[in-house]
């Protein structure tokens, strides 16, 4: 690993160990957790959609699965949210491999569209299941502060702490695995899975790797964010539009690098905040008129989303640097 | 329950399903011409509405009689849309072409919000208003004009694409761009001929709903949602696969919802899907 490298992820850690010691608005402090919640979903959703290029548009599912899971664990049985959280990651493989199974033998667009008809299938099942609340979703019970309850209610600081060691977790997983055997076989059978199959790479079992990884993450997530609002319901925290947004971050970033996510996340969701604080207000949807557009643009004229954009310019500044002109044709 | 209640759900069904079908040919003529999935083509469906909801209220126009009117301004927004948004994501990665059409759709949607409240509105009674009494079923009249609508609109583009120059010209470039490049075919043309034509279908669509549906800016979230598990279902790229593929979701639709219950019917849709694409990974009537 290089020097540069090394430094950013330094500087950025830093940045955000500090920031909520330095920034005591909650709205501020709320809008880093956003962004770290979503860094974190978009990082596990980038394992199977960004580095195995399988896109999900279901990964609600997942994130429902843990803040269901958890929560349902803490109500009737008194369970700790973190047992709670493990028991979500692992129900989560668990739906994993029962999606998996069937949906890795269609590909591109079929596999996208069976993945939103899951995702539609469980929140009307869940919408209609009256013991886990139903359309009207669920309460957590509040009890204790403290890490051991993952409940804290008069500072936001905890819960920023907790997520930045999940979100470090995922991350450091994510780089890792991008350099190890997984890694490799994922982008062979991203580029092309016949050539991948043909060389002797297990295609339908990595696959099924990188969905159970994405989903356990996901679902970790899940239960943090039950825990953290202490309350979900349905519209929550399983419409199609988390999905969306979940596999929005990472595109935006720049699917299938490790980074990318991180930077979509960190532009989307402040943009998407504070234009709702903004324009948002008396029901008018202006701030999703601007997040349409946006998204739009960012397609149309930076499909390698923004990590590509921020490669391609120091691409062309150490060209220039080096008065190679031509450096950029290739 | 009675086989009459049955036979009414069955109807009641085929008939909203001509029109997913009609929606649903749309989509598929796009896709199976160029590989890119609309996912603003429910919010087309929701403009053309709107359109007619706008004509008859401010105007006095007749959505049927409007109906040409919908066509052709859903045709221009569809070219238009090709020229400013897709025609820059051809040769992008599938991501980059299903969010610009999914940043088009919230883009329209909440443009909606924006200008004409999120209220439901209905263009109210009709000429078409009331029901009539076949074979003992009794159907109500706008969803039955709809139905026929559907039916004509589908048959007219099936006959387009089959037996006009222009429309075989557009096969052509869905079968093999390169190969129709080489025979004189401008695919850019036909790309952008395959937009106007699919937003042209939801536009007939939407002017047929808009007599006896709600109109509201979050009417296409449902119907497109339809029409894609029912090009899927029918094979993307199949004008036929995906007629039958409607068809069989507005039957399984009002099945479920008369005997299981309606709250979960659209699980049944869904279900469907998943059920034969597991069996027939391209669809029932998809290229291999």
């Amino acid at each position: 690993m290089k020097r540069a490298p090394v430094i950013a992820v330094g500087a950025v850690l830093a940045l955000l160990v500090l920031y909520p010691l330095v920034v005591r608005d909650p709205f501020r402090q709320h809008i880093v957790i956003l962004v770290m919640l979503f860094g974190l979903l978009g990082t596990a959703w980038n394992l199977l959609g960004g580095f195995t290029g399988q896109v999900s548009l279901g990964h609600a599912v997942f994130f429902g699965t843990g803040a269901y899971t958890s929560t349902l664990l803490l109500q009737h049985l008194g369970l700790s949210p973190w047992l709670g959280m493990a028991a979500g990651a692992a129900a989560a493989v668990l739906l994993s491999v029962a999606i998996g199974w069937p949906c890795f033998r269609l590909s591109g667009h079929y596999f996208a569209i069976a993945t939103i008809a899951v995702g539609e299938i469980v929140q009307i099942l869940v919408t209609n299941w009256e013991f886990a609340g139903g359309a009207v979703g669920l309460f957590l019970p509040i009890g204790d502060e403290g890490l051991g309850a993952l409940q804290f209610h008069t500072s936001k600081l905890p819960y920023y702490y907790v997520l930045l060691g999940l979100l470090v977790v995922a991350v450091a997983l994510a780089a890792w695995l991008r350099r190890t055997r997984p890694g490799y076989y994922w982008r062979a059978i991203k580029e092309d899975q016949a050539a991948a199959r043909s060389l002797g790479v297990p295609a339908t079992r990595y696959k099924q790797l990188a969905m159970a990884l994405s989903a356990a993450l996901t679902a970790c997530a899940g239960t943090f964010y039950a825990q953290y609002i202490l309350f979900i319901d349905p519209g929550s925290v399983l419409p199609l539009s988390l999905s969306i947004q979940v596999c929005l971050v990472a595109v935006l970033g720049g699917a299938g690098t490790v980074a990318g996510p991180l930077v979509g996340a960190a532009v989307l969701i402040p943009l998407s905040e504070f234009t709702r604080a903004y324009l948002g207000g008396s029901g008018k949807a202006l701030d999703l008129v601007v997040y349409g557009l946006l998204i739009m643009v960012i397609a149309a004229y930076e499909p390698g989303g923004l990590v590509g954009l921020a490669r391609r310019l120091a691409a062309g500044r150490s060209a220039r640097s080096a008065r190679r002109g031509a450096a950029r044709g290739a | 329950m009675s086989a009459e209640v049955v036979a009414q759900a069955l109807v009641s069904g085929v008939l909203i399903g001509f029109v997913f079908a009609l929606i649903a040919a749309g989509l598929s003529l796009i896709f199976g011409v160029m590989d890119i999935v609309n996912f603003a083509h429910g919010e087309f469906l929701m403009l053309s509405m709107y359109l007619s909801y706008f004509l008859y209220t401010g105007l006095g126009w007749d959505p049927v009689a409007a109906l040409p009117i919908n066509a052709a301004a859903l045709f221009v927004l569809g070219v238009a849309v090709y020229a400013l948004l897709i025609r820059r994501v051809l040769k992008a990665p599938m991501l980059a072409q299903i969010f610009a059409t999914f940043g088009l759709g919230v883009f329209l949607q909440n443009l909606a919000i924006w200008l004409w409240l999120p209220d439901f509105r209905t263009v109210g009674d009709t000429w078409l208003t009331g029901r009539v009494e076949v074979l003992g079923l009794f159907v109500s009249r706008p969803q039955l004009a709809a139905a026929v609508g559907a039916i004509l609109t589908t048959g007219g583009l099936f006959w387009l694409l089959t037996r006009t120059e222009v429309g075989r010209a557009l096969l052509a470039t869905a079968e093999d761009r390169q190969a129709a490049a080489l025979m004189g075919i401008d695919p850019d043309r036909m790309f952008a001929l395959a937009w106007g034509l699919g937003a042209a279908c939801v536009g007939v669509a939407g002017a047929l709903l808009s007599t006896f549906y709600y109109i509201f800016p979050q009417v296409g979230v449902v119907f497109g949602l339809v029409a894609y598990v029912a090009v899927a279902l029918g094979g993307f790229g199949s004008v036929a696969g995906a007629f039958v593929g409607g068809i069989i979701i507005g039957a399984v639709e009002s099945l479920a919802g008369v005997f299981i219950a309606p709250a979960i019917k659209n699980v049944f849709v869904f279900a469907i899907y998943l059920v034969v694409v597991l069996v027939r990974p391209r669809g029932l009537f998809g290229k291999s």
